[in-house]
């Protein structure tokens, strides 16, 4: 199984960036295979709007099924609710700090986005 | 003739040069509040509701029958108002502008437009003004579809004062768009002076002439008055600071009905703001 942790570099030990849609980059790790792939999300970092929308579909063609990131909105959800995408939200300092939370049960899955839309 | 009153910075006296310009023609004069996030030209003018018009923005909607999932809507959008995930479509109205490319590019005829409301258009007679307002609701972050529609209740051939949104961006562009000439209104103080430069480098590019009204002089600095004298502005019209229009204001009334020798400063400004069009209004 696919996980995508949002973070600001390109290692396991690369801090986790709290934001989703304007994260840096997707670190996405292949819980059988132990390998990682890095997503640059550039595009939607610099996105006038819609970066939630974007970034959740850019993950479901990658094949991710569990996403941990810090925060995410409402568009941001329904969009990874139907690409059933499963959201963590989590404080943890590093990506391998992340994966090892959601790898011991230490995450719930989020049922309803945490932040309020920036649109309307 | 249609004059905008515009400004680069905020709380510079738009609203006040706007509605006292319009009592002070005395003649038939519409005014055409563009300040649509709030407009407030209405405090000053009672009226009755002549009309009121809802505006609509065209969205998609997807049939999901004739959607395959091909995507070409979702690259077409730059607003990022349509996601494609798998085989389906989802849409987030809010994000649309109501371009209408997405159901042109669609190549199965997916897509048909519906209707999404942003806000109304009220038509107030108030005497000789007739105060064209646009009200955004609450919630809508898309301003210039609603500008577009106040300007388009307006009645061609009556002479015409937009009062703008202030700022540079988008919604001060859709507001002075097609006016034969913008008053620049600025305060003699550091931030107005920054801002008015603003304001001038976009008319500029938008090649509509202008010339600059200072209010409240008498507090901050030269520096403004130095400025358009060093380009070569004309400053149109120069208003006092003074204690009696801020109190008249504050309940609601026009400085020219409660001090009518400021009337005549506001013609001065009316035929400044004609001298800029070369005659042409």
């Amino acid at each position: 199984m696919k996980v995508a942790i949002s973070t600001t570099g390109q290692t396991l030990d690369a801090p986790l960036d709290p934001r989703f849609g304007r994260a840096r980059n997707f670190l996405v790790y292949d819980l059988e295979q132990k390998t990682f792939q890095v997503i640059d999300n550039t595009e939607n970092v610099n996105a006038a709007q819609g970066a939630g929308v974007q970034t959740a579909a850019a993950l479901a063609r990658a094949g991710v099924k569990s996403l941990v990131t810090g925060h995410c909105g409402p568009k941001a959800f329904e969009v990874l609710v139907a690409a059933r995408i499963t959201v963590y939200t989590s404080d943890a300092a590093t990506v391998a700090a992340a994966l090892e939370q959601l790898r011991s049960g230490a995450l719930a899955a989020a049922q309803s986005p945490d932040r309020e839309s920036h649109w309307a | 003739m249609i004059v905008a009153i515009a400004s680069g910075k905020g709380g510079t006296g738009k609203t006040t040069v706007a509605v006292n310009l319009a009592r002070a023609m005395g003649s038939p004069v519409q005014l055409l509040d563009c300040d649509v996030e709030e407009p407030n030209d209405n405090l000053f003018l009672k009226g009755r509701v002549r009309e009121a018009h809802t505006v609509t923005l065209p969205v998609p909607e997807v049939d999901a029958t004739r959607c395959d999932g091909c995507g070409e809507c979702c690259h077409f959008c730059e607003y990022h108002a349509l996601a494609c995930l798998g085989g389906s479509v989802l849409v987030f109205p809010e994000l649309c502008h109501g371009c209408g490319g997405c159901t042109l590019v669609c190549p199965q005829q997916a897509i048909r437009e519906t209707s999404r409301a942003i806000g109304v258009v009220e038509t107030v007679e108030c005497g000789a003004i007739t105060l064209v307002q646009g009200r955004l609701d609450v919630g809508v972050a898309l301003v210039p579809p609603l500008i577009r529609a106040v300007k388009a209740h307006a009645q061609p051939g009556v002479a015409t004062i937009v009062d703008a949104p202030p700022g540079t961006s988008c919604p001060v562009i859709a507001a002075v768009t097609g006016a034969d000439a913008v008053a620049l209104v600025t305060e003699p103080t550091p931030f107005g002076l920054h801002d008015l430069g603003l304001a001038v480098d976009t008319l500029r590019e938008l090649h509509i002439p202008f010339g600059v009204v200072v209010n409240r002089v008498g507090e901050g600095d030269g520096r403004v008055h130095a400025y358009c004298r060093a380009q070569g502005i004309p400053v149109l019209a120069e208003f006092p600071d003074d204690r009696r229009v801020a109190e008249a204001y504050s309940r609601g009334e026009l400085a020219v009905d409660v001090q009518p020798e400021l009337g005549e400063l506001f013609r001065r400004l009316h035929l400044g703001l004609l001298g800029l069009t070369g005659g042409r209004g």
